[in-house]
């Protein structure tokens, strides 16, 4: 199967695959969507559409806002209450499905088992759900006491125009609780991606920066780590060992009373760019906390990252303590890695997947001995893909403005620059920190990218270039399975993982190993190969 | 059974003109309902002589699904039938959506089935068509024919070919049609000329001039239609006289509603603009 995915790709021409693709869509659609795929060449600057309107009826698998903000962002911070504002299954279909891990602290507050809402009716619509919200929020206080509580609004609540914000505060003095309400209706902004920004928004503003409490060492926040099975609790594990201390993960088993002193560590580490950067780059400007962008998955990848935080402390035993930890963890994930890399080399990937996933698990890949040939986001943004340096020139559309970008300025009290200008200048220039250069750089010379996939588009990738496997969610696994190639959700992890740091890269290698070479896949015979599914029936005359 | 709705600016006399047209088809006979689809449930104020109406919505809230005719239906002046859609209050929730509920709780409870011999039935909508369950009366054939209230006062008109914008588009794909513009005059110079000129150009007709009288307000106080509170007078008549060309009236059009130019300009030509 390998090689044949392999000369497959040599054997065609990807800018006629993709002109070809596009052939079979609507003149304009066929324009826009050209935009969003490119060959890559790294003999020349390239530019990608993103984070604009999917194109009606593609079949996308983009989420919402709301999916973005409290299934995200928001969802996993372990002892908070997280309340739905909305008709039932917003609640119910966001419950637990991302599979973000988390435990209680010593205070035994994990309310992550709970799924918290107003169960909006007709009679709420018609006649305002804003005294349902106050009841709700009231009675989940009465039971559990939690030491916070926020608010999520769906597309009704906006529609409506019930005033959860107003809500927050009153029942916030009522209580004398931290009230965070946000206004993620479903239909804002283009993707889940608008959730994300208006989830750090309020984290900012009402979280971070509210608890002073010092830390000694080499202190970090990880942003953008959700946790998905168990992912954090390696990363955690790893730093640890290297004499390297998490203060706050935002948002995987995240704490509400770790947030809020998030604003005393030395430096944050930004996993997911796409969902995180915001908070990240309001803590530089509130707080003077540099951010380095790492990804922790794969093990090169993760001894990469490990060696960047060393080079940012500067220290000479912590770089010892680093090289220490990452020689005897290297050795034992190649170790465990190598069996399945000799089954796995050669073979292909196909990622669609996240605002960064898509990026980071390349390396992973290449760990194993696999290539990445095709890859894409559902909701990254052109940053994402083509690296920081765009920003300056992206245009702000009406979608986007259509977020609240809020005003951050030095704390007077709190803003303390980690290292003197002169450093931070010459770490800057190096592209240590504040720096993402996007996963276009990162691919391979006539790899694809696509950002945010079509239905067909995707079936016709997949039956031209045959990947091994094809790494996406749950909204296309189970149709790209019926054609006989394995899938595996990054979304989730399906029932595993951890899948970061040195341990979960093993993990990853056994489950690859185990999905590529089942001999499962060689026994399927899709149903249209054996009866068609049209049958002819004469007129009867 | 003659399906009713009545559509017009804010504050136009709406309410005051359905109930007082509502009394001169009661004289005849005609066996009427009214449906009020405002949240402030004023709509039957003058045929009930106050405001005792408990409104669908709000005995839906209070009973659950357990819910009679008779319990949201009141009788009124001349036996004519009275319902409140009610809603929330100012500034919550989504009236639109409530009028949806409403109406189709009604039709669900029987209010419109043919052992109630309804002649007609009679929606009074709040101000202009605002948003989906505003135009709910026009969809679905809830109303088939519609009646817009206006004066010779700019906006008044304006709204009204807004109005007509809505019905044109249900009138395409449903049975919606407009039967004509009822003007409540406001003395405005040159007003009957410069509605039947604006009525020709959206395709219908002004099917009555309703002179300006005290008398309506003075009615109103007393919580009566003029009709009830002083039939000898001649605005009763007037209304009486509305009554009857509703009653006979045959022209149902889909109306075609003019562009922005278009209305200024027939303005400029009665004077309005000088």
């Amino acid at each position: 199967m390998s090689e044949q995915a392999l000369s497959n790709i040599s054997r065609i021409n990807p800018e006629d695959l993709l002109e070809e693709i596009v052939r079979s869509y609507p003149t304009k659609v066929a324009r826009k969507r050209r935009n969003h795929m490119l060959v890559r060449n790294p003999d020349e600057p390239q530019q990608i559409q993103a984070n604009v309107r999917t194109v009606p009826g593609i079949i996308t698998q983009r989420g919402c806002c709301y999916a973005g903000c409290k299934g995200v962002v928001i969802g996993p911070i372990v002892d908070m209450v997280h309340i739905v504002h909305g008709p039932i299954g917003c609640s119910y279909y966001s419950w637990m499905t991302r599979r973000n891990l988390g435990k209680a602290r010593e205070d035994g507050q994990n309310y992550l088992q709970y799924c918290f809402s107003t169960d909006m009716q007709e009679e709420n619509i018609i006649f305002g759900g804003e005294k349902k919200l106050m009841a709700a929020v009231e009675e989940a206080y009465e039971i559990f006491h939690p030491k916070a509580v926020s608010i999520h609004a769906t597309c009704p609540v906006g529609l409506i125009g019930d005033d959860i914000q107003h809500v927050a505060k009153m029942m916030s003095e009522k209580l004398g609780i931290d009230i965070i309400a946000f206004n993620c209706e479903g239909y804002r902004g283009v993707s889940q991606s608008a959730g994300h920004h208006i989830a750090n928004n309020g984290l900012f503003e009402k979280v971070v920066g509210k608890d002073d409490i010092e830390e000694e060492g080499f202190t970090v926040n990880c942003l953008g780590e959700y946790n998905i099975g168990g992912d954090a609790w390696e990363i955690e594990r790893v730093l640890e060992r290297c004499g390297i201390k998490v203060m706050s993960t935002f948002s995987g088993n995240g704490s509400y009373d770790e947030m809020r002193r998030a604003h005393m560590a030395s430096l944050n580490l930004v996993q997911c760019h796409r969902s995180i950067n915001y908070m990240a780059e309001m803590m530089e400007t509130a707080y003077g906390i540099p951010w380095i962008k790492v990804n922790f998955i794969g093990v090169k990848a993760m001894s990469k990252s490990l060696r960047k935080i060393a080079q940012f402390f500067d220290d000479p035993a912590l770089t010892e303590r680093v090289e220490k930890v990452i020689a005897e963890e290297e050795e034992r994930a190649l170790k465990g890695i190598e069996p399945h890399r000799e089954r796995l080399d050669g073979k292909t990937a196909f990622l669609f997947v996240g605002g960064s996933r898509a990026h980071h698990y390349q390396d992973l890949f290449r760990d194993l001995g696999m290539k990445t040939v095709v890859a894409g986001y559902e909701f990254g943004h052109r940053d994402d893909y083509e690296g920081r340096q765009v920003l300056p020139n992206l245009k702000l559309d009406a979608d986007s403005k259509n977020i609240p970008e809020i005003e951050v300025r030095p704390d007077p009290e709190r803003y303390r620059p980690r290292k003197s200008p002169e450093v931070l200048e010459e770490l800057k220039r190096k592209g240590l920190i504040d720096n993402y250069e996007g996963m276009i750089p990162d691919m391979e010379k006539g790899s694809i990218v696509v950002d945010d996939i079509s239905h067909f588009e995707l079936e016709r990738l997949i039956e031209t270039l045959k990947p091994d496997i094809v790494c996406s969610g749950i909204k296309d696994k189970y149709v790209i399975q019926k054609m006989g190639v394995p899938s595996k959700q990054l979304h989730s992890y399906d029932y595993s993982g951890p899948y970061a740091g040195y341990e979960g890269a093993v993990n990853f290698a056994r489950e690859i190993d185990m999905l590529v070479n089942s001999p499962a896949w060689s026994m399927i015979t899709a149903p249209w190969e054996k009866t068609p599914l049209l049958k002819a029936v004469p007129n009867k005359v | 059974m003659r399906k009713v709705a009545i559509y017009g600016k804010g504050g136009i006399g709406k309410s005051t003109t359905t109930q007082n047209t509502v009394a001169g088809l009661s004289e005849m006979d005609k066996k009427v309902m009214i449906v009020g689809c405002d949240p402030k449930a004023d709509a039957t104020r003058l045929m009930l002589g106050g405001m005792a109406q408990k409104t669908v919505l709000d005995t839906l809230r209070e009973e659950g699904e357990d819910v009679d005719l008779d319990d949201v239906m009141k009788v009124g002046f001349n036996s004519v039938r009275c319902v409140e859609s009610g809603g929330p209050e100012p500034g919550v929730g989504c009236a639109g959506r409530g009028i949806i509920t409403s109406i189709n709780l009604l039709e669900s409870l029987g209010a419109y089935d043919p052992e109630q011999e309804l002649d007609y039935v009679f929606y009074d909508v709040l101000g202009d068509v605002v948003c989906g369950g505003f135009a709910m009366p026009i969809r679905e054939g809830k109303a088939e024919e519609i009646y817009i209230v206006l004066s010779g006062e700019m906006m008044a008109m304006y709204a009204a070919n807004n109005i007509s914008k809505g019905i044109r588009k249900f009138a395409e794909s449903g049975k919606v049609r407009l039967g004509g513009v009822i003007c409540n005059s406001r003395n405005v110079d040159r007003e009957q000329d410069l509605i039947e000129a604006f009525a020709k150009k959206l395709g219908t007709q002004m099917i009555y001039f309703v002179p300006r009288d005290n008398m309506v307000q003075k009615a109103e106080i007393h919580r009566k239609t003029v009709i009830d509170y002083e039939p000898t007078h001649i605005q009763a008549d007037h209304y009486r006289n509305l009554a009857k060309a509703i009653d006979g009236n045959d022209m149902f059009v889909i109306p075609s509603p003019m562009e922005q130019e278009e209305l200024e300009a027939l303005l400029m030509e009665y004077g309005l603009y000088d």
